[in-house]
């Protein structure tokens, strides 16, 4: 079926569903497409809260959390946007606390703020309370509110459309095409539609999925990211994947950064707090680089608790009050998937994949683009973590992924009605959906002695995790490089059991796949040729920052023989780099 | 150890009806029952078909029957069953392959009782003001995840399909107890209905399933008063 609409957003993450809401008060024909449920959305799963410098507890101020933002990137960031990340910061919390979240209260009633890593007052000096916070399920409390406020104001929704391609008119991007829409599977019953539209938002999330121990949903498969590196759009700075300092041991389970933010430390098998030797102005509350960093380097001395491969997390001091009103739910995620009681026991923790700073390139105003030179892929917008404005640079503070995904997805929604406003809809494109049949058919169709999907993602899971992870070198860059391109020469072999239409789960999982292995030769690619160590990407054989080699940004273009890198400049508007010692 | 799972599987394109499987997995006490149904996909039938994201009892998405009580398969360890394991879809929704049920019935339910913030006033240049303890009144019902553990386990939902049900009333119980909230009328009035609050039997089933912990029994007394007392 071929459905006219006027704004296509993919994904209800709070990126989406926020452009959604702007695309709804601005009155756009609108449709939200996602393969999930919207309030199944990673987004819920955020914890400790979203930076705004209200300077509700303190002085605080938007210049100095856009300081912050752009030293903890590690002089990637583009200061341009982090300019506006800081300054929308505030209101679009406010904002949120209009649209009815409840937010945890100061005893005079306002948003209750508390300390995270990376967050300094006065460019620097000490932890600032700046995370506005509900709790800890902050996202949680987002991805409701923002759902909420969707069906108040009658967006439409298409719960369980996975989509499976992007649709350009006039040719594609390369060649000055214009998006057109999407092709979506419904998984119901696994027919293909087509939703023509002016203007197509991505914000599909992240892809952590790619690594073995990660924090990420089964469903963060960067589908949005994959369908723009097929179309010819270059993803920017995929070297650059955070791993969390304190994921539960061998799954990889988020235990919120709040914890230490409230006061947890991180202790080794000695008993020592050996983020003195690290950062001693910020000690466990220094980004998240650098404490996993840390806790590697505690590992390999043999400080592992037990010698093994994994720290303490204590929160035992903060007390029964604090723990059970700021922190209930990683005290029940302890409790449950680790049989372990923080009141009365340190938690096992180590460092799990978790954010990816790179992504889709866009502009301050959530447009697509496509080259050095920033040209606009018209109608086309990406928002949240899909996307690299650039905010993040080469290593995320924490917090700022939901700031990202409030302030540039509003701005998404924003730029998208005034575009929408301006063009004539695309006209129907015949046989769109042709392309993407005749790939899953090959799949289903194919005999069942060929390759499994399971086993594959396994083999990248591990190969990406032992050799792309928190340190890196050469060598076994080149290793994970060969890997990676047996790993795609064994999924075009894939075959499956299942040959249904209602819910054919294992199709879904064997096309996503081929996502994680487009995106994960364009971040080893990315990481070869980076020979620095910045930010999230540490290179033992290159273990400096490079400014005069290497302040730029990676674009990697898919090629039939692996990605071309090409380089784009950073934005400095108000910050010289300067060495990052915290 | 060893544990023998029994799954009720159904696929409307082979199967006149649900028959249960059973598979033998190996499997860490520590494991939880998802870990156990993706090992089963991956290694025994790639067609067996569940929900499931975010794997930590967030998201909501793997609700199910596990030994005749609903709960999110990624938050119950094989330790806590034992070495037999059933699962099934949940209870009193229809089943549309496996372990994936029909969820939009539920979704429409919990979009009729209003659930967003009602509040004309203008909006002040910074926060509302709300106290600590205006805040912590509804604190327990902003937990809902909407996984539907609740409803699918309500007997008096089961006899009467039309039963709002105790999720769509959580949610609404969120916003009639929120200081900021001014349409607590308009809600009430809903749950007032004949397929309102009073549906409710007691039987706090749905706070044995509630995988949040949300008294949820008591927060369908709460606003069966506020009813009664608009009323009075």
């Amino acid at each position: 079926m071929d459905y006219p609409f006027d704004a296509i957003v993919v994904g209800a993450g709070g990126a989406g569903l926020w452009a959604a809401l702007e695309l709804a008060r601005e009155g756009v024909n609108t449709a939200v497409l996602t393969k999930l449920y919207p309030t199944r959305s990673h987004t819920g799963t955020a914890q400790g809260g979203v930076c705004a410098a209200l300077g509700n507890l303190e002085e605080d101020h938007w210049e100095w959390h856009m300081f912050d933002t752009v030293k903890g990137g590690d002089y990637l960031v583009d200061q341009d946007a982090a300019e506006v990340l800081a300054r929308e910061a505030i209101e679009t919390v406010i904002e949120l606390e209009h649209m009815g979240l409840p937010f945890n209260r100061t005893p005079d009633g306002k948003i209750d703020q508390r300390r995270f890593g990376g967050h300094t007052s006065n460019y620097g000096e000490a932890p600032v309370r700046r995370a506005c916070f509900a709790a800890d399920r902050t996202g949680h409390m987002i991805l409701q509110t923002l759902y909420q406020q969707c069906i108040k104001h009658g967006v439409k929704f298409f719960d369980e459309f996975g989509v499976v391609d992007l649709l350009f008119e006039g040719g594609e991007p390369d060649a000055g095409g214009r998006a057109a829409g999407v092709v979506a599977q419904r998984l119901a019953d696994g027919q293909l539609h087509t939703f023509r539209a002016k203007a197509v938002l991505l914000a599909t999330g992240g892809f952590g999925r790619m690594f073995r121990i990660t924090s990420n949903a089964h469903s963060l498969t960067g589908d949005g990211v994959a369908l723009c590196y097929r179309h010819g759009i270059p993803l920017q700075d995929m070297e650059f994947f955070q791993f969390h300092p304190t994921g539960i041991v061998g799954i990889g389970i988020l235990l919120s950064e709040a914890a230490r933010g409230e006061g947890g430390t991180l202790l080794n098998d000695l008993g020592e707090r050996f983020m003195e030797r690290y950062a001693p102005k910020l000690m466990e509350l220094a980004p998240r680089d650098m404490v996993s960093r840390a806790m590697y380097q505690e590992i390999r001395a043999g400080r592992g608790i037990g010698g093994k491969d994994y720290l303490y997390l204590d929160v035992r001091h903060l007390g029964r009050k604090v723990i059970e009103e700021k922190l209930p739910d990683i005290t029940d995620f302890a409790r449950i998937y680790q049989g372990v009681e923080p009141l009365t026991e340190p938690i096992p923790v180590q460092p799990t994949a978790h954010y990816a700073m790179g992504g889709i390139p866009t502009n301050v105003s959530a447009e697509v683009t496509r080259d050095e030179k920033s040209t606009v892929v018209p109608g086309l917008f990406a928002a949240g973590e899909c996307a690299c404005v650039s905010v993040h640079g080469a290593n995320r503070l924490g917090t700022n992924s939901l700031v990202d995904l409030l302030v540039f997805g509003r701005r998404a929604g924003r730029q998208m009605a005034r575009y929408a406003g301006g063009v004539e809809r695309p006209r129907p494109i015949p046989d769109a959906v042709e392309a993407v049949r005749a790939e899953l058919e090959a799949i289903r169709t194919r005999p069942s002695s060929g390759e499994s999907a399971a086993a594959i993602r396994t083999d990248l899971q591990d190969v990406m995790m032992d050799k792309v992870g928190v340190y890196r070198d050469g060598k076994m860059l080149t290793a994970a490089l060969a890997r990676v391109r047996e790993l795609e020469a064994r999924h075009d072999r894939i075959s499956i059991t299942d040959c249904g239409s209602v819910f054919n789960t294992e199709l879904i999982e064997a096309r996503e796949l081929g996502y994680l292995l487009d995106i994960a030769h364009a971040t080893v690619s990315g990481a070869l040729a980076r020979t620095e160590s910045r930010g999230a990407h540490s290179r033992e054989d290159y273990p400096e920052r490079d400014d005069k080699k290497w302040l730029k940004h990676t674009l990697a273009y898919r090629g039939t023989d692996g990605p071309t890198l090409r380089y784009k400049d950073v934005s400095i508007t108000r910050f010289e780099p300067k060495p990052r010692t915290y | 150890m060893n544990v023998d799972l029994r799954i009720l599987r159904y696929d409307p394109e082979r199967d006149k009806a649900p028959h249960w499987e059973t598979y033998a997995v190996a499997a860490d006490p520590m494991d939880r029952v998802l870990d156990l149904l993706i090992k089963v996909k991956a290694e025994n039938d790639g067609s067996l078909s569940f929900r499931r994201s975010c794997g930590h009892g967030i998201c909501g998405s793997d609700a199910m029957l596990i030994n005749s009580r609903n709960r999110l398969a990624c938050r119950i360890r094989v330790d806590q069953l034992g070495k037999k394991i059933s699962v099934a879809p949940l209870p009193g929704l229809p089943v549309v392959k496996d372990l994936i049920v029909e969820m939009s019935g539920f979704f429409g339910k919990y979009r009729s009782v209003k659930p967003y913030l009602i509040n004309d006033q203008p909006e002040p240049e910074r926060e509302r003001l709300q106290t600590q303890k205006d805040r912590a009144r509804y604190d327990d019902t902003t937990k809902c995840i909407l996984c539907a553990a609740c409803t699918s386990a309500c007997p008096s939902f089961w006899a009467r399909p039309e039963y709002v049900g105790p999720a769509a009333i959580v949610q609404a119980h969120r916003f009639i107890f929120d200081s900021r909230d001014e349409g607590a009328a308009e809600r009430l009035e809903i749950l007032a209905d004949e397929n309102g609050v009073w549906r409710c039997r007691t039987i706090f089933n749905c706070v044995d399933a509630c995988p949040r912990g949300i008294n949820i029994t008591r927060a369908i007394l709460e606003v069966s008063s506020a009813i009664v007392g608009r009323r009075g």
